[in-house]
């Protein structure tokens, strides 16, 4: 059992406990940890699954580098250097795969990013609160649908023989299109599902930080003889700028990483023009051939590119915006 | 012209910005509605189609409310014993998954949430690290693979014991929410830190425990993609997995086995998708008009900065 005076003075205020020198200084956080021994039991669990499942991975990685086999094990297989790398540049889908990975990032981040905002705008402008509520409770609705159901409803929709998007186009006398099919819709659809799924979701931070500004701004505005519009531009929109720089900082972060659970459920041989990218490519590759070195080095350069970028932006708008991750 | 509206009492220069604030409302509302009918209309679609005959649907005669309302759809979705295995499978899978995430994500964020705990800085650095920078998907399979847990129910628990992101959340819940003066009362005391979290922080955090059953409930309820990879045995499917074949791969027993002819196959086929889709949303949008002001909630915590 801990002796209560240890306790009350590892309690007491960590700057008193930290300004101490030396050999006093060590004992004191020795004492500090010890009178927090159980914290660290209940962290034992938890820093083990990190171990093993974040920074196995990030351990076993290595084979990117190597002629990984499975054998011979992780450490085990010979260093090859650059040589997985090299083939994926060299690769006859290498400029496919990078194409259809930055341009279906950048439409997201040109078109689905600013849309929750402009509805969070919308949704502030509504005066009946009920109506407010709807359009909130119901953009929410489709953010908990999977994702295999989502496009499950894709393929219903938009099927060339029975789809009511067809039959609709038939009707105005128009030829049936097999969208799911085409390499040409593939973006469109991609990009449009994801908006009508996750807009209203997205919008949620918006709006809670819309509601954070404060009201006498838009009282002064009003007296000034500012129209709506004009309040939206002069104190909605920068009000919340340090949440969009945030959430734009997020969004870049996950540039590379582009939803490709769904990607995957979309594709099939003849859109893969428009829908093999990176990721799927690794699934393909390293899942289903077992080529493991390979597409370890391939999601390698993708986990690379992708922190770079994070790192970049972050950086940038830490310093034009001052806002930043960390 | 003459209107009667209040803007008539006002100089000119007013009745104009009254008129463009009228518009204003005008145009919010026209938008709002459509956005409504934008998201809604798909939603009922599906739903109406579940319960009409597929020729109507066809036909087009099908537009909002269902026409020539039938059952039969369902009849053979829940004649279908993969369906009814897999949807087992999946409730187990969320009920435990959740459980052991609940577990782990709550012993890591209370440590975590003490400003007092030596290395705090440091451990936060290693976890929220693994948000931005990861392995990969081939050697985290890898790790699972050498742990034997491949094809095993537990591949479906332990690779995904711990979403960081849910852990920031509720750590920055216990650091907000709950006065740290409490928390060192109860210590000067002689409060153990098991006894503080058991008897007084997790009772004060009904909230953000709602918040986080929800995230990880419906997490595990809608995903396939590790069930894709980690699973061969077709009697651990989840329902995810059942669903893709059905409704995206279209190789599906449910059909083959109907015994209908080639045109009925295929309009049964479509009202039997429609049928499954609703089957398998159920669960969660049943919820959702109980839970959406914890889930909102849950993002706005997540949103503040510490």
């Amino acid at each position: 059992m801990t002796s209560s005076p240890e306790r009350q003075e590892a309690l007491s205020d960590p700057r008193r406990a930290a300004s101490g020198t030396g050999t006093s200084e060590a004992r004191r956080l020795r004492r500090r940890i010890a009178a927090r021994y159980d914290l660290y039991l209940m962290l034992a669990l938890p820093l083990l699954w990190y171990l093993i499942f974040q920074y196995g991975p990030m351990y076993g990685v290595q084979i990117a580098f190597k002629d990984f086999n499975p054998v011979k094990g992780i450490t085990g297989s010979d260093w090859i250097g650059f040589d997985n790398f090299e083939r994926f540049f060299s690769s006859y889908y290498f400029g496919r795969l990078l194409w259809n990975t930055v341009s279906i990032s950048l439409l997201r981040l040109l078109i689905a990013f600013p849309l929750p905002i402009l509805l969070a705008l919308l949704v502030t402008e509504i005066r009946s609160d009920r109506f407010r509520k709807l359009l909130q409770n119901v953009t929410y609705i489709p953010h908990f649908i999977s994702a295999v159901v989502i496009v499950g409803m894709l393929e219903l929709f938009l099927d060339p023989r029975t789809g009511i998007v067809n039959l609709l186009l038939q009707a105005a006398g128009g030829q049936p299109v097999s969208f799911m099919e085409s390499a040409g819709w593939f973006k469109t659809i991609f990009i449009g599902s994801n908006i009508w799924q996750n807009m209203g979701w997205q919008s949620i931070v918006y709006i809670a930080a819309l509601s954070g500004i404060n009201p006498q701004l838009y009282e002064a505005a009003k007296m000034d003889g500012a129209s709506r519009l004009r309040r939206l531009w002069h104190i909605s929109v920068p009000g919340i700028l340090p949440v969009i720089v945030i959430m734009l900082i997020l969004d870049v972060g996950s540039f590379m990483n582009i939803g490709f659970e769904k990607i995957l459920l979309m594709q099939n041989n003849l859109n893969k023009g428009s829908s093999d990218v990176i990721q799927t490519f690794v699934y393909t590759n390293g899942i289903l051939k077992g080529d493991y070195g390979y597409s370890s080095a391939i999601g390698l350069f993708n986990s690379v590119i992708n922190f770079a970028l994070l790192v970049l932006i972050n950086g940038y708008a830490r310093r034009k915006a001052e806002t930043s991750l960390w | 012209m003459v209107r009667k509206s209040p803007a008539a009492a006002f100089p000119a220069a007013s009745r104009t910005r009254m008129d463009g604030e009228r518009v204003f409302d005008l145009a919010v509302y026209a938008l709002s509605g459509l956005i409504l009918i934008v998201v809604l209309y798909p939603l009922l679609f599906v739903l109406s189609a579940s319960f009409s005959d597929p020729q109507k649907v066809l036909d087009g005669e099908m537009w909002l409310l269902p026409a020539g309302f039938t059952l039969d759809a369902y009849k053979e979705v829940l004649g279908y014993e993969g369906v009814w295995r897999s949807y087992g499978n999946t409730l187990l899978y969320t009920g435990v998954g959740t459980a052991v995430n609940l577990l782990l994500t709550t012993l890591a964020a209370y440590p975590l949430s003490r400003r007092d705990l030596p290395g705090r800085g440091l451990l936060m650095f290693g976890i929220a690290f693994t948000m931005f920078f990861s392995g990969g998907i081939i050697p985290t399979y890898l790790v699972v693979k050498d742990l034997h847990l491949v094809n095993t129910f537990w591949a479906m628990i332990v690779p995904t014991a711990i979403a960081t992101y849910n852990l920031i959340v509720m750590r920055t819940y216990f650091q907000n929410g709950i006065p740290w003066e409490l928390q060192e009362a109860a210590l000067i005391d002689g409060c153990s830190n098991t006894r503080l979290l058991a008897s007084v922080i997790l009772p004060l955090s009904k909230p953000i425990l709602a918040v986080m059953v929800l995230f990880y409930a419906v997490g595990h309820w809608n995903s396939y993609f590790n069930a894709l990879i980690y699973l061969r045995d077709e009697n651990l499917y989840p329902l995810q997995l059942v669903l893709r074949q059905i409704l995206i791969v279209s190789q599906s027993s449910v059909l083959d086995d109907a015994g209908f002819g080639m045109a009925e196959k295929l309009l049964m086929g479509e009202s039997i998708k429609y049928a499954l889709i609703i089957v398998a949303s159920i669960p969660v949008l049943l919820l959702y008009p109980f839970v959406q002001k914890h889930f909102v909630k849950g993002v706005m915590i997540g949103s503040i900065k510490e």
